[in-house]
């Protein structure tokens, strides 16, 4: 210990000798440990916001739409066909042990009034569960309930964009609205999500009931009263998610009729897996970025070593006396490793505050997202030690089996 | 009880280029404790191979080195180390000093490489300094002290860990006479009143009259051991020096 905070000492003695010296090799690592963090925050930023993006879509969701239909040998795209059914998401509730909820939807778009105000946003009708599997909550009064779509009620859950545009400032609550000219009253407003992946606004809609939506507002599709548009689904957990699509998938080719030549006539897809994509994507970047920048980190690391040799080169007669006064193999090592750390942590400090503002100033400059976690930090600060360590390791070394004579007799 | 030093046919042989240099051709001597050897001979003599022998700081080729009882020619060089450390203390002709530590740290400097802690270190070091007459010095920097201070201070830090002996390689070669003076009259005093084993190297017969016994070499070989009687003096002190030296050369 006594030995250790000598070292220390003696280590930072030197390094204040030759001021200029220390701080140009310093100056490696620390721009070694600047980029790494820098980059990492980027990286990480990038990761978290698609995860809130995840999370703004909610948790383990599978979506089913319609097939594509073709008509006169024109195919149409998928989501044209009219055969998922409300009876088809009460099914698949019911019957697939690994679906937690399904939820059919209808969607559409109308023009909103109230007062002098109008606003054309999305319609959706949707059933109660829709506000679970999307992990909307209600901030100012309360969802609709399933008597609501039952009884087919006037009743509205407002987004927070046709609220603002709507009402401005006033309480919407309790408030009548009209939708394609039918006044509907408002019982709740969601809280908001912000814009999604694709970047498109999730607060601008409006919740109706599902069977107000198909009667009064969208309109019942000929074919099918109880066609719907989309059927959402949340899986019990994000391990169930293929089986929940494997078991949905089973389940609708044998409601459909479909033989087993014939093609599905709907499409079963899991956003998790675009999201996954995503995320795999930006932090293979990040790990990119933080390669390159650590090849910066190892130049840093030779700058080390080649100040440590001149360092041991220029103090042979001190390393000399010092094995003369009793200073063992191990001493002399301590005492120039020590050194040798003392610059690349010290750099290591200064990168991860350069690093640290740099983030700062990207985040606010090019509007990144970026987050310095103190995982980066601590690994900056163990891989500045260990740089330090390893091309520290040879000059001490070969100080350390100096020979005494000729070191003393060094000019 | 046995001799402090007892070295038997030491060699040396130093591979200089393609030629081997015998530097020690069979040395052997027997130095009590408590005595105050000087020993002379001109350069490449073999006596400044001797001295790293005898500090430890070197091997021989052949040849036994009983120091205090133990044989450390086998020895490795961490044991070395810490022989050097315990046993002996060194002093330079050129002192040595760590220009960046200032007289107390580089006093206290042998105490780092110490096996056990020493909290008493400071202490320790300031009445090693005192012990040389520079207990007010202890702040100042070795480029604050003249020469003979400076030698002073390593004569202070060669103390620190109470050595059984003190190998001085010419330690006045680079002081004027009254500084000599003054550093030859403190190893006299430490070899009186302390009962220190001096060994010092010189080629001066003023600095080798201080001593208790001269021990003239020539290619590799003592060629003359002889105590010197001290006189009353000191025109009778320069005779004896002059006697060995006359074997010498």
């Amino acid at each position: 210990m006594k030995q250790l905070t000598s070292s220390i000492k003696i280590a930072f003695r030197a390094l204040k000798m030759n001021k200029l010296r220390s701080a140009l090799t310093m100056l490696g690592i620390v721009i070694g440990v600047a980029s790494v963090i820098a980059t990492v925050a980027i990286g990480s930023g990038a990761t978290q916001r698609i995860q809130q993006q995840i999370a703004s879509i909610g948790s383990n969701i599978i979506i089913v739409v319609p097939g594509s239909t073709s008509s006169s040998g024109v195919r149409l795209g998928s989501g044209n066909a009219v055969t998922l059914s409300e009876a088809d998401a009460r099914e698949l509730a019911a019957q697939c042990p690994d679906v937690a909820i399904a939820a059919p939807l209808v969607r559409g778009g109308a023009q909103v009034v109230y007062g002098n105000n109008n606003w054309a946003t999305s319609v959706y009708g949707v059933t109660p569960d829709y506000l679970t599997i999307r992990d909307f909550s209600v901030v100012d009064g309360a969802e609709f309930t399933q008597q609501d779509v039952d009884a087919a009620n006037k009743v509205a859950v407002l987004g927070a964009t046709p609220v603002a545009n709507l009402f401005g400032g006033a309480d919407p609550i309790g408030q009548t609205i009209r939708i394609k000219n039918v006044p509907f009253t408002v019982v709740g407003v969601l809280s908001p999500k912000g814009q999604s992946a694709q970047g498109q606004d999730q607060d601008d809609v409006i919740l109706l009931p599902i069977s107000t939506a198909k009667r009064k507002v969208l309109g019942v599709k000929q074919a099918n009263a109880d066609a719907v548009d989309t059927i959402m689904m949340q899986a019990q957990s994000g391990a169930q998610m293929p089986a929940a699509q494997d078991e949905a998938q089973a389940l609708l080719r044998q409601r459909h009729h479909l033989q087993a030549a014939d093609a599905d006539d709907f499409s079963v897809r899991n956003m998790q897996e675009i999201f996954a994509a995503q995320e795999a994507s930006s932090s293979i970047m990040a790990m990119m970025l933080a390669a390159v920048a650590s090849v910066s980190l190892v130049v840093g690391g030779i700058g080390i070593m080649n100040i440590m040799l001149i360092s041991v080169r220029e103090r042979t007669r001190e390393i000399g006396l010092r094995q003369a006064l009793g200073a063992k193999t191990h001493d002399i090592l301590t005492q120039f490793l020590v050194e040798a750390v003392a610059l690349s942590v010290a750099g290591g400090v200064v990168g991860i505050i350069l690093g640290i503002s740099a983030s700062a100033i990207i985040s606010r400059l090019a509007g990144w997202a970026t987050s310095v976690g103190p995982g980066a930090v601590l690994l900056a600060v163990f891989f500045s030690a260990v740089v330090g360590i390893s091309f520290g390791y040879y000059p001490a070394r070969k100080a350390a089996y100096l020979d005494p004579i000729e070191a003393l007799r060094y000019e | 009880m046995s001799s402090l030093i007892d070295v038997r046919s030491l060699t040396k042989t130093y591979l200089l280029g393609d030629v081997h240099v015998n530097a020690l051709q069979g040395v052997s001597v027997t130095i009590e404790r408590g005595t105050f050897v000087a020993i002379m001979g001109q350069s490449g003599s073999g006596k400044s191979t001797f001295m790293n022998l005898l500090g430890c700081l070197d091997r021989p080729t052949s040849g036994q080195y009983l120091l205090d009882g133990i044989p450390v020619e086998n020895l490795d060089r961490d044991q070395l180390a810490e022989i050097r450390n315990q046993k002996i203390g060194f002093i330079f002709q050129n002192f040595n000093l760590l220009p960046r530590m200032n007289a107390l740290e580089n006093v206290e400097l042998p105490l780092l490489y110490n096996i056990s802690d020493t909290p008493d270190g400071d202490e320790r070091g300031q009445r090693a300094l005192a012990a040389v007459g520079l207990a007010d010095r202890e702040r100042n920097f070795p480029t604050q002290l003249s020469g003979g201070q400076q030698q002073r201070v390593a004569i202070a830090r060669a103390l620190i860990n109470t050595p059984e002996i003190l190998l001085a390689d010419e330690p006045t070669g680079a002081l004027d006479s009254h500084n000599s003076a003054e550093i030859m009259s403190i190893f006299q005093q430490l070899n009186h009143s302390q009962g220190i084993t001096i060994v010092l190297v010189t080629h001066s017969d003023e600095v080798a009259a201080y001593a208790d016994r001269i021990i003239g070499f020539r290619d590799g070989r003592i060629v003359g051991d002889a105590p010197v009687v001290h006189p009353q003096k000191v025109g009778e002190a320069r005779a004896a020096p002059r006697a060995a030296l006359e074997m010498v050369q």
